[in-house]
């Protein structure tokens, strides 16, 4: 009796086996709307609204969410992952290169899978990984050491291991990467090593890499010119956020990184494109369609590497292919996805290494003398930290820093492979001399700096104007990352450790909670048997918040 | 604080005045003696530094064992012509080497050095700390809010380690300036709550919600803004300028860098 018993489980075990192994197909991302208890992809969809048709958390209920589950992480570093959930399994990826499937119920782990990275990785700003990409049975993550690896997503068996870029010469991957159609996409870190940036798209079966769009143009190529002698080989231009795709025009889009060395513009006279622009490459073959370069012959550090948010819109009554983006330059910008051709370019916060936009949107560079404060400081008017916008507020939204200024100085620095190619250095701008300033994350709960030396304000942007619509202020900066609901919620976090949830029209403050530890990562929120989640990653724990049983 | 940025902005056109006066060798050349440099000749030595030094010896200058450079610890040299003959001759069989510099550039290190690694610091006279000592807990009227080594209120803050924590530079300015000098955090702080109760004191931390404070009894208070009638940061520190004179003020420059956190027994 017990014997037939366990066949019969075995028997449903098979059946029910066959439920889970539901693939992922392309055609579900692309649909991803229609399944907003999942959270399919970096930014939620390939328009990157990070937006959810859930509404079951409102702004009348909301003070009923409570703790259901915590994943602890077991290795101290910012985790600025962004989970990904299918069908009821988490995957997230913990520092340096691990990828955990999870219970999105209960937050027990099934499997991990372990990549330890060559010890010749080179990374500027910490061991960072922000998490995988998912199509068909298996799960991608790219890596410090420049690879990209295919898991099985039921067992977390490696599947195949392919080389992106040379680790020696200090390329890297710390982007989740973009699964489009049959193919996986990523990009390439290494911005302070005097890389030369590109983005690679490689067969999602086999590994094989399938077209590769370089940053910098060669000898002969179009934007070549914006470089002198040998500048282009060393000139940085990395790729390091997940890029959208736009189905319609079978475009995907890119923010592009600094040029290198950082902080000495003068030692690469030139635009040096597509340095801080956003690229329109063709989904099949990589071929650049068009480029907007935010800030040519950046000195400053300003990556343009955000998000490049996609939404189709009514541009002050006109019906638009918009793209939205905030940039760490400190200008807001509407773009039309289609051209590139630029409508909307403001200030959302001070900025003097610039003194305006001209009307192309080209910035009129106001370069400050040595020794002064340039706004926005280093880090940027905002940075990587993924915005959101409401189709039912027309609103966009990110973290910005205000009152943050940096002081440069360059310096002539000759490139030398694998090695930091910096040309200078900076100080933030601090009220006292040797005052304690801001650096890249907190590793102490005292907030000793104060707001004096830089604060955060999410900005609720008007596209329409380029205007911002209403703040939320932060005693600390944020480098977190937006969510929006159906049911008009704005859910973010903080250095701080604070948990937010704004009323997405008013900013009202509606519900906070302290969660300990920095937040740098954008929350997410799904489905699983009728509750609606939400998860965010605070110090070195995941979070997962869902109303009262 | 925008007054503070003023502030800054002022200096800096002196600066670009003077610059436009004087070609920049000139100035670096004019070594004003032993722990005295103009701030042009600090500046060159931070890119002397970061070019030829930081890579052995560490943005912090603390890399190599028994050698502090920002604290101004060294193994054998004491002078300035001691360390311009190290740097000069190399020492320790070659694992510090010999450096080429032209004359300009040594000044600028050893400037850079001297002035505790603070680019926009002013090369400071360390005097005698017996008698910084003497002054801080007597004429000098420190210790009637300065704690050190389990002694003296706690109001403000506790100095047993200030002399890790601070450039000769930052601690002269303390004395001479403390409007100048005072870290954001310590800025005195006046809160009155709703049941009316007054609070001063400064703070520890702060965030978006909520402050934490060490009030004038020395207790440790959280609280809420939004429950805050009355939440005043004073731009003034509590202290005026310091009226002791330029030898006393080395004095006590030259006891608070002993005060290195290790306790009374130093």
């Amino acid at each position: 009796m017990r014997m037939i018993s366990r066949l019969a489980s075995l028997v449903s075990f098979c059946l029910a086996s066959s439920v889970i192994l539901a693939q992922i197909p392309y055609e579900r991302i692309l649909n991803a709307e229609q399944e907003p208890h999942n959270w399919l992809t970096y930014n939620g969809s390939y328009m990157s609204q990070r937006y959810s048709q859930l509404d079951q958390i409102t702004r009348d209920n909301v003070g009923d969410l409570e703790l259901k589950w915590v994943l602890q992480n077991q290795v101290f570093g910012a985790w600025q992952s962004n989970p990904i959930v299918v069908d009821g399994i988490m995957y997230v990826t913990e520092r340096p290169n691990s990828v955990m499937a999870v219970d999105a119920i209960t937050g027990r782990v099934f499997w991990k899978y372990v990549h330890t990275p060559d010890e010749r990785s080179r990374v500027c700003c910490g061991a960072n990984n922000r998490g995988v990409a998912v199509l068909d049975d298996k799960v991608y993550m790219g890596t410090l050491d420049a690879r990209l690896v295919a898991l099985d997503r039921i067992n977390g068996e490696l599947l195949w291991n392919a080389e992106v870029g040379d680790v020696g010469l200090a390329y890297s991957v710390t982007m989740a990467p973009l699964a489009v159609k049959d193919k996986i996409i990523v990009g390439v870190g290494g911005g302070e090593f005097g890389i030369r940036g590109y983005v690679a798209a490689f067969d999602a079966e086999s590994g094989e890499e399938v077209w590769r769009t370089y940053t910098i143009p060669g000898p002969g190529e179009f934007g070549h010119d914006t470089w002198q002698d040998d500048d282009w080989m060393y000139g940085g231009a990395p790729v390091w956020i997940t890029g959208s795709f736009d189905p319609e025009q079978n475009l995907t889009f890119w923010g592009v990184g600094n040029p290198g060395p950082d902080w000495n513009a003068g030692q690469r006279p030139g635009d040096n494109l597509y340095s801080d622009s956003v690229i329109a490459l063709d989904a099949d073959t990589g071929e650049l369609k068009w480029y907007f370069q935010f800030t040519p012959n950046d000195g400053y550090d300003y990556d343009s590497v955000q998000v490049p948010l996609l939404a189709d819109i009514n541009w002050n009554g006109t019906p638009t292919k918009a793209m939205m983006w905030a940039n760490r330059n400190g200008y807001f910008y509407v773009l039309d996805r289609t051209t590139g051709e630029c409508l909307v370019g403001e200030p959302y916060v001070r900025v003097n290494w610039s003194s305006g936009l001209d009307e192309n949107c080209r910035p009129i560079p106001t370069p400050q003398p040595d020794g002064m404060p340039t706004y926005p400081g280093n880090q940027g008017g905002t940075n990587w930290y993924p915005p959101s916008y409401s189709p039912r507020t027309g609103l966009f939204y990110f973290s910005a820093w205000e009152d943050y200024a940096t002081i440069y100085y360059s310096e002539e620095q000759e490139y030398e492979p694998g090695r930091a190619f910096l040309g200078g250095g900076f100080s933030v701008l601090a009220p006292t001399q040797g005052a304690p300033t801001i650096g890249i994350g907190r590793t102490n709960p005292v907030n000793n700096w104060t707001n004096e030396v830089g604060h955060a304000s999410l900005k609720a942007m008007d596209p329409n104007t380029g205007e911002e619509v209403w703040e939320f202020e932060q005693y600390d900066v944020s480098d977190s990352g937006m969510l929006t609901t159906a049911s008009d919620l704005l859910i973010t976090g903080g250095r701080e450790g604070y948990f937010h949830v704004l009323d997405a029209r008013t900013g009202e403050l509606l519900y906070h909670k302290n969660l300990g530890g920095q937040i740098v990562m954008a929350p997410v929120t799904y489905m699983v048997d009728g509750v609606q989640y939400v998860s965010i990653i605070s110090g070195n724990s995941l979070f997962n918040f869902a109303l009262k049983d | 604080m925008s007054h503070i940025f003023q502030h800054r902005r002022a200096r800096h056109y002196a600066l670009v005045l003077l610059l436009g006066l004087f070609p920049v060798s000139q100035l670096i050349a004019q070594e004003l003696g032993d722990h005295q440099y103009t701030s042009e000749a600090i500046q060159a030595g931070l890119r002397i530094y970061s070019r030829e030094c930081a890579l052995c010896h560490g943005p912090q200058g603390d890399l190599v064992s028994g050698i502090n450079l920002r604290r101004g610890q060294f193994r054998t040299a004491q002078s300035d012509e001691d360390l311009r003959s190290v740097i000069t001759e190399g020492r320790a069989q070659g694992q510090m080497p010999a450096f080429n510099l032209r004359e300009a550039e040594l000044s600028g290190v050893i400037a850079y050095i001297r002035a505790g690694f603070d680019p926009d610091g002013v090369a400071v006279r360390i005097g005698n700390a017996e008698r910084g000592e003497a002054l801080f807990n007597g004429r000098g009227e420190c210790s009637q809010c300065h704690r050190v080594n389990g002694v003296g209120p706690r109001t403000a803050p506790d100095l047993s380690s200030i002399g890790v924590k601070r450039t000769p530079a930052s601690l002269q300015l303390n004395l001479l300036d403390p409007a100048a000098a005072i870290l954001p955090i310590n800025r005195p702080v006046r809160i009155v709550t709703r049941n009316e109760e007054t609070i001063t004191g400064r703070r520890l931390n702060e965030d978006t919600y909520t402050v934490q404070v060490i009030d004038s009894q020395e207790r440790l208070r959280s609280l809420i803004k939004e429950e805050l009638v009355t939440y005043e940061i004073s731009e003034l520190p509590s202290k005026s300028p310091t009226n002791l004179n330029a030898d006393e003020v080395a004095d006590v420059v030259a006891y608070l860098l002993t005060l290195d956190g290790q306790g009374a027994a130093q």
